[in-house]
Parts: C-alpha cells; structure tokens; sequence
C-alpha cells in the first residue's frame, strides 16, 4: 500500500461532491502524523459520540491534568541556583537514564515550618468567615431579585454582573481609597460626627474580610439565584395555608430546596478566596498571613519554586479533598431521594 | 341524632332557611389588579357542610376569590366574615382554612407522610398524636404504605390524595380546593369526584371548590355559583341552575340551549305565550315577571325537544319546521343540528334506544321539532 486510507466509512465515497469538511479531511489525510492519529482512533473504536467526549476530556487534561503533574513533579525536586531553578526529576546522563531522585524535603518543611500551618489554618479561616459572610448577604439579594417582577430582573442581574467589566485588580485597589485612614469611609463617618478618630480599617484582617465579601459576592449570587428563579412560590403558600409563619417557611421549605445553590455558592466563593493572593497583598497587614501570599513570596522573592510547588500541591489537595467528598454525599442523597 | 339534641333537624337546604347563620360571608368583595377587577362586589353566603363550587371560564375570577379566602390576596373593597369574625387582619397562616392547590403543591424535599404532618407540626403537636394523625390520613387516602415516599415517586392519582391527605390534616373547618380534579385523567377523575364527595360527607367539612369543569360541578356540589367577569351570575343547586337558569349566559354556560328571541304576547299568572320571529308561538307553563310587549328569550336544552319526520297535530306553538343539516352520532345519542326557513339551526339531542341500523331520520330530511310547555326557560337578559 502506497499511503494511509481513509478509515473512517462514513466519510468514504458517499457524495460525488466532497463537502468542505470532507476536502478539509482529505487534505488533512496527507499529513502522515494526522493519517495516523485517524487510524488510532478508529483502532481503538473511537465513534463520533466518543469524538465529542473526548473534546471536554482532553481539554481537562490539557489544561488541568497536565499542569498539576507538571506542578507535583516540581514539588519533588531541590531548589538550585541555575536555569531553572530546581534540579531534575528524571537523571539523564549522555542520554542514559539513571533513575528518578525524589527529594520530599519540602514536604517535610511544610510540616514542620509553623508559618505554613499558619498560613493555611489562616487562610481557610478567612475564607470560610467570609464566604458566611457572602452567604448572609447574597441570599437575601437572590431572594429579593427573584422574587421581583419579571421586568426588573434583568436590569437587577445586569447590576451584579456589570462590576466585572472593571478590571479586578482596579476595584480591589478602590477599595484602599475608601477604607485608609483619611479615606471616604473615615471621612464620611467623621463628617457626620459619629467618630472622631478614624477606624483602623486598612491593612488589617477586616479589610481583607470586606475584600473577599465585595469580590466574590456575584459568585454566590449568580448560582443562588439560578436556583431561585426556579423555584415554585405555591409551596410557601402551601406552607402559609397550613399555619407556617413566612420565617419558618423561609427556613423550612426555601432554604432546603435552596441547598444546591447554596452548595454552589459557597464553592464558588470559598475555593478562590482561600488561594487569593490579590486581596490580602492590597488590603491586609503584614500579620494577615494568607497561603496565597506565602507562595508568592516563596516563588518570586525565595525563588524555591520545589518548595512554592509543594505548597500549591497541598492546597489543591486540602481543597478537592473536601469537594469529592460533598460531590459523594450529594449523589448519595440524590439516589436516596 | 340522639335525644339529647332537641333542636329541629338541619334543613337539608340551609340557604333557604332565614334563620340559618352562613359559615362564610362577602359582603361587597372586590379585587383589583392594576385596572382589572378580578372579583367585582360579589356578596355571597356559604353554610355549614356545603359543597360549595364557583364555575366559570378562565379569567373569570373564581381563582381569585378562592384566594381571598385563603388570604393569599387582599380584598380592595368589602369585608370577608369565616365564622362570624372578620377575616381582613387575619393573615393566612392564622385561618381556620386549608387549601388544596391546583399543582398540589407538595414539598419535594419531603416524604409523603413529613407533607401531611407538616401543618401538624405547626401546631405543636405532640410526636405521638402527630404520627396517629398521619397514619390515619394516609388510610382515609388509601396511601397508607407509601408514607415513606417522595413526592415524585408518585403517581398524579396518588399526589392529589396526598395533597387533600395533608389539606384535612389539621381537621379544617373549610377546605378550598382550587381545581383539584384538572391534572386527573378523566377515568380517575370521575372516581375521585365521588371519593371527595365521600370524604367530605364522612368528616362534615364545607368544601368550596374552584372548577371550570361544569360536570364535575354538577355531581359533586350542593351549590354552584356561575361567573362571569368578576360577577356571580346565579347561585343555585346544580338542577336549578340547570333547569332554571337565570339568564343566557348561564344557560349556555351550563349545558347546551337554543334560544329563542321573541316578545311577549300574553301573561299569565301560571304561563307566557311569546311571539317569536325565528320560531313561531312558544308557550312556557310557567309566570314570568315581564310586561307585554318585553322583549325576552325562551331556551329550550336540546334533549327536551322531540324530533319526527310527520308535522305534529298541533303545529301552532312550540313547534318549528326544518331540515336535518347534520347529525352527530356519539353511540349514546344522536345529535341533530335542524336549519329552520330562516337559516336559524337548532341542536336537537335524542336517546339512540334502539340499535341504530337504518335511520328514521337522515341528511336532508323535512322534520318536525317540538317540546312541552314545560321544557322552555323565560330568560329576561
């Protein structure tokens, strides 16, 4: 056989006038390394449903997968003063493999070194404090938005949508104008005669807290609200009929059937916050130790990249941990129900 | 009734009796939304122990009205009396009412028996009582052994009985029930009509029931209240209003019915003869409140008036002459639609009593309709 044919039937010899799809595929057909990836999937029985699987497959191991091995087999390494930083995993020696040197001295130091411990206990505390606070405030907004008229919930969605047309980084830095010692809040408040020192805002752990709460309320309004919409309000009438007061009924009926959403957006929040690095560098004081900036600083100030990597490695492991394990009991439930 | 209860017996028909006191009363209740009015002034009495049903098409405010009962909405105007006490401050987790909802309403997130202990609970019941009340809904509901089922796990038959399961929990001295029977198909729905009519007899509970149905209204209700555009047109038992509407909404509402434009001709104490232009001379055998010369309606249902191919003895009142324009055969009966000279048609309804084989009557037949003076209606709007 002179080349690869086409493998795949249904491409083969059915119109007379090849589609541009087709004459894409045919030409791409003669390039040997394209013919050859055909033959695989086809070898291995690959259908066109299988084809469009693969799509969001190979992306997550693309763009998630790939970069978290690349990340671990950095934490095994020792940090070094070369181009790159860090010594290889694999020893190759005029192109004979000598074997793979783990070094897990970093792993030892992140449980050892207090700072690390700290950083992340703090880090989850502050996420977590946060996104309650996120939860208590965007709740009632969900409620509210979805229970207003028809016609107002869309400009009501534009208006918690629209602060992400500013740049991230510029609201988070507003925010060090209103909160600084002689900044709008301070000055307000003073203006108004309530105070009469300025608040210690800035530069503390509260900044960061209203940081977190301002930049990630959308995230746990938006999925809290989804769920909302949907939600069929002849059940609190039901509720109401049979003698509930709309407070219980809130807690009784809206909340659990809210769980899903509330799950969401509790994620949405608490995963990010926990890693920001943003917020608590701008807004927080050197005592706010948050694991997000610790990694900062052992990446770009200490150049250990082996070591910032094992950090990373032990945050996403702290974080999906918890997420696979709620994922299980929710399929649980959902069977039971 | 035991001797200990001297009073006279209930009259069956306690809206007829003067010195009953209704259970439910409106007085002048209106509802606006925005222009519309919803419910128009509508005043209304409800007694004790009724089955009590609004009819009407969609939109004509009967829905409404159930709400204001439950207190899901505020009357614009009037005053709503359950019991004998003002209902206007009352909100609707404090009425002695309980309400079966159209899409039922159930809680998902709980079980079949956690749906109908839920008003229980409310109260403050104790665990026990709660669990014998439960148990004794799901029996009268014939669900007893799927307590532990979720909602969605059911069946439509078996969610309707869970809702009314957990509407007569809390023992209500009113249930409203807001189209109950709509989601059912119409086998089940003919046999849950005559469960609730069970149930309702067994516990004494008044029911007030929203339909557009207007069989269903028909079997099941001591009374029906027909409207229209936020009005009730007539209240009366489902016969009355059947035999005697009040007007020609109601009489085309409820059932089929020619009319028959015509003026009054002479006036009786006990009977009306009307000249009518389309029909000829009509004799009613009953008095009617109108003067000579009014002009009035007689409905005539189609199944009063008797079809024959020979013109009848007397064909000088309650008789018109026309050809058969088309026949409907619905195996039970015969549907004759009559054109008169006048391009007029007539629907005539007939038993088929016989096998139908060969018709007497057919396509283009001249026939012969006629009725008795007591089969027509005088209606004055």
């Amino acid at each position: 056989m002179s080349g690869p044919e086409p493998r795949i039937a249904y491409l083969a010899g059915r119109h007379a006038e090849p589609t541009a799809l087709e004459r894409l595929f045919y030409r791409l057909m003669a390039v040997p390394a394209f013919a050859a990836l055909v033959a695989l999937a086809d070898r291995i029985g690959l259908t066109r449903r299988g084809a469009v699987i693969a799509i969001p497959y190979g992306w997550l191991v693309l763009f998630c997968l790939l970069p978290f091995l690349i990340v671990l087999k950095l934490s095994f390494a020792e940090a070094e003063l070369a181009q790159p930083p860090y010594t290889p995993l694999f020893d190759w020696v005029d192109g004979h493999f000598r074997g793979i040197r783990v070094n897990i001295e970093n792993y030892r130091l992140l449980f050892e070194d207090d700072l690390y411990w700290r950083s992340y206990l703090n880090s989850i505390r502050i996420a977590f404090t946060s996104t309650l606070l996120a939860l208590a405030i965007g709740l009632p907004m969900a409620y509210g938005m979805a229970r207003a008229p028809l016609a107002w919930r869309t400009p009501l969605l534009m208006m918690v949508i629209l602060p992400f047309w500013t740049s991230f980084l510029i609201r988070v830095y507003a925010w060090i104008g209103i909160l600084k010692n002689e900044g709008l809040l301070n000055g307000a408040l003073m203006q108004l005669g309530l105070i009469d020192q300025p608040l210690v805002i800035l530069n503390t752990e509260i900044a960061v807290h209203i940081g977190i709460v301002y930049s990630y309320l959308p995230f746990m309004i938006l999925p809290l609200y989804a769920n909302l919409e949907k939600m069929d309000w002849t059940l609190l009438e039901a509720a109401a009929d049979l003698g509930c007061r709309p407070a219980r009924a809130f807690w009784t009926i809206t909340v659990p059937l809210a769980l899903p959403g509330i799950v969401a957006g509790c994620s949405l929040v608490f995963i990010p916050a926990v890693g920001e690095f943003v917020i608590p560098d701008l807004l927080g004081g050197s005592d706010t130790v948050m694991i997000g900036k610790t990694l900062w600083v052992e990446f770009f100030q200490n150049r250990d990249w082996p070591l910032s990597s094992a950090v990373a490695v032990l945050l996403l492991l702290a974080l999906v941990l918890p997420i696979v394990l709620l994922q299980r009991q929710r399929a649980r439930l959902e069977a039971a129900r | 009734m035991s001797a200990m209860h001297a009073s006279p017996r209930k009259p069956a028909e306690p809206w007829n009796d003067p010195a009953a006191v209704p259970y439910i009363r409106l007085r002048e209740v209106s509802k606006a939304f925005g222009p519309v009015n919803a419910v128009d002034r509508i005043s209304l009495d409800i007694h004790r122990g009724e089955f009590f049903s609004l009819l009407g098409p969609s939109g004509c405010g009967k829905t409404t009205l159930l709400r204001l009962l439950a207190g899901f909405e505020t009357p614009t105007g009037g005053v709503i009396e359950i019991d004998g006490t003002d209902m206007s401050a009352v909100p609707a987790h404090r009425r002695p009412v309980n309400m079966m909802f159209q899409s039922y309403a159930l809680f998902p997130h709980m079980s079949v028996a956690q749906n109908i202990a839920f008003g229980l609970k409310q109260d403050r019941l104790p665990k026990a009582d709660i669990a014998t009340r439960v148990d004794e809904m799901l029996g009268l509901v014939q669900l007893a052994k799927l307590g532990d089922r979720k909602p969605h796990q059911l069946s439509g038959g078996q969610r309707q009985r869970v809702a009314l399961a957990r509407a007569l929990a809390k023992r209500p001295k009113l249930l409203l029930l807001d189209e109950p029977l709509a989601a059912l198909d119409k086998r089940l729905r003919e046999q849950t009509q005559f469960e609730l009519m069970a149930v309702q007899e067994r516990l004494g509970i008044t029911f007030v029931i929203v339909t557009h149905d207007q069989e269903e209204a028909m079997t099941m209700s001591s009374r029906i209240a027909v409207m229209d555009a936020g009005h009730i047109r007539q209240v009366a038992p489902p016969a009355e209003v059947y035999e005697f509407p009040n007007s020609r909404y109601v009489a085309t509402f409820i059932g089929d019915a020619n009319i028959f434009e015509g003026r009054v001709e002479r006036a009786a104490s006990d009977s009306v003869t009307i000249h009518s232009a389309e029909a000829g001379r009509l004799f009613v055998d009953r008095s009617v409140a109108s003067p000579v010369d009014a002009t009035v309606w007689v409905a005539v249902r189609p199944e009063k008036i008797a079809i024959a191919a020979e013109p009848p003895a007397d064909a000088s009142v309650n008789c018109v002459e026309g050809t058969v324009f088309d026949i409907g055969y619905l195996g039970d009966m015969s549907i004759f639609h009559v054109a008169l000279a006048g391009g007029r048609r007539v629907r005539v309804a007939q038993a088929n009593r016989y096998r139908l084989v060969d018709r007497a009557i057919t396509w283009s037949d001249r026939v012969w309709l006629t009725w008795p003076p007591g089969a027509g209606v005088v209606l004055l709007t």
